[in-house]
């Protein structure tokens, strides 16, 4: 594809960490704001970001978010180092979570993140290996104005 | 009533009706509001996000004020007595979000709000 990639970012991530969790996705809808894309595809991807952010942040160690901007989309990747996920399948369902109690009381573990992303992008991989970490492609088309 | 056929609110009417105090002033009293979602779990809010919303919640950490904005909410108010953090508040500030507290319960606050004449999101 002759997609020119216009701007580029990576942004680390820190499993664990509540108070920076989230940071990423405000400073990616920041950039988007400036850049006359519309709300509704904005609010597409801080939306998948996001949980995709908050995944590192509550079941890996670490992770990387690299923010991609083309001519015609926004691509988010996420790889983290972490525990994977054994049946992807199985973590996609909606209400499926392994989430702690302690994390259910920050408002996390609904089960509805990665359904989330799915419902957001206009086209999302995952792939994990077990005790090695997830990595994760959003895309997002966007209309340039 | 704003919009033909569509049911709101003004945040100065919210403030009202649910005894609220205000720690985030980022948009005028006149301001209208029509649907609200009502959650603690933030994966649920952001499943139905809808634009000028206002966030419920007895969640009080940034990630609440980070889901509002993400879900392009005008309006976070907070039940059972609980407040965020000045930090948190001041993030709000920022994200150009408002801000309320209430003693009220989530039940009887939404109960309110349904009287009101607004309607659900989530
Ligand atoms: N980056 C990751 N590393 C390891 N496991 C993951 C990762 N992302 C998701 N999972 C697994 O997939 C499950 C479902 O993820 P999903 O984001 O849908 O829900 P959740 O994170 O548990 O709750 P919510 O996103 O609603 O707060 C998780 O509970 C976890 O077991
Ligand atoms: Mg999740």
């Amino acid at each position: 594809m002759n997609e020119e990639a216009l701007y580029k970012k990576k942004f680390p991530v820190t499993g664990g960490d509540f108070d920076k969790a989230g940071e990423v996705s405000t400073q990616i809808k920041a950039i988007l704001k400036t850049t006359g894309i519309d709300n509704d595809i904005i609010r597409k991807v801080a939306i998948a970001s996001f949980e995709a952010e908050m995944n590192v942040v509550i079941h890996a160690e670490e992770g990387k978010i690299e923010f991609i901007l083309t001519t015609s989309s926004v691509i988010i990747n996420v790889a983290d180092k972490g525990p994977g996920i054994k049946d992807i399948d199985l973590a996609m369902q909606e209400g499926y979570s392994t989430a702690s109690d302690d994390m259910r009381e920050m408002g996390f573990g609904a089960g509805m993140g990665l359904p989330n992303i799915k419902k957001s992008a206009d086209d999302f991989e995952i792939k994990s290996k077990v005790g090695k970490g997830t990595w994760v492609r959003i895309t997002i088309h966007h209309e340039q104005k | 009533m704003s919009r033909w056929g569509k049911r709101t609110l003004k945040l100065s009417r919210i403030k009202e009706l649910l005894g609220c105090e205000e720690l985030s002033s980022s948009h005028s009293g006149d301001t209208e509001i029509e649907s609200v979602m009502p959650s603690d779990m933030m994966s649920d809010v952001l499943a139905f996000a809808q634009p000028e919303a206002l966030l419920i919640t007895g969640l009080v950490n940034s990630q609440s004020v980070r889901t509002a904005d993400f879900a392009d909410a005008i309006l976070i108010v907070y039940v059972r007595g609980k407040k965020p953090s000045e930090q948190t508040i001041e993030l709000a500030k920022e994200l150009n979000i408002s801000v309320m507290a209430t003693g009220m319960g989530m039940f009887e606050a939404c109960g309110i709000l349904y009287e009101g004449g607004l309607k659900g999101i989530c």
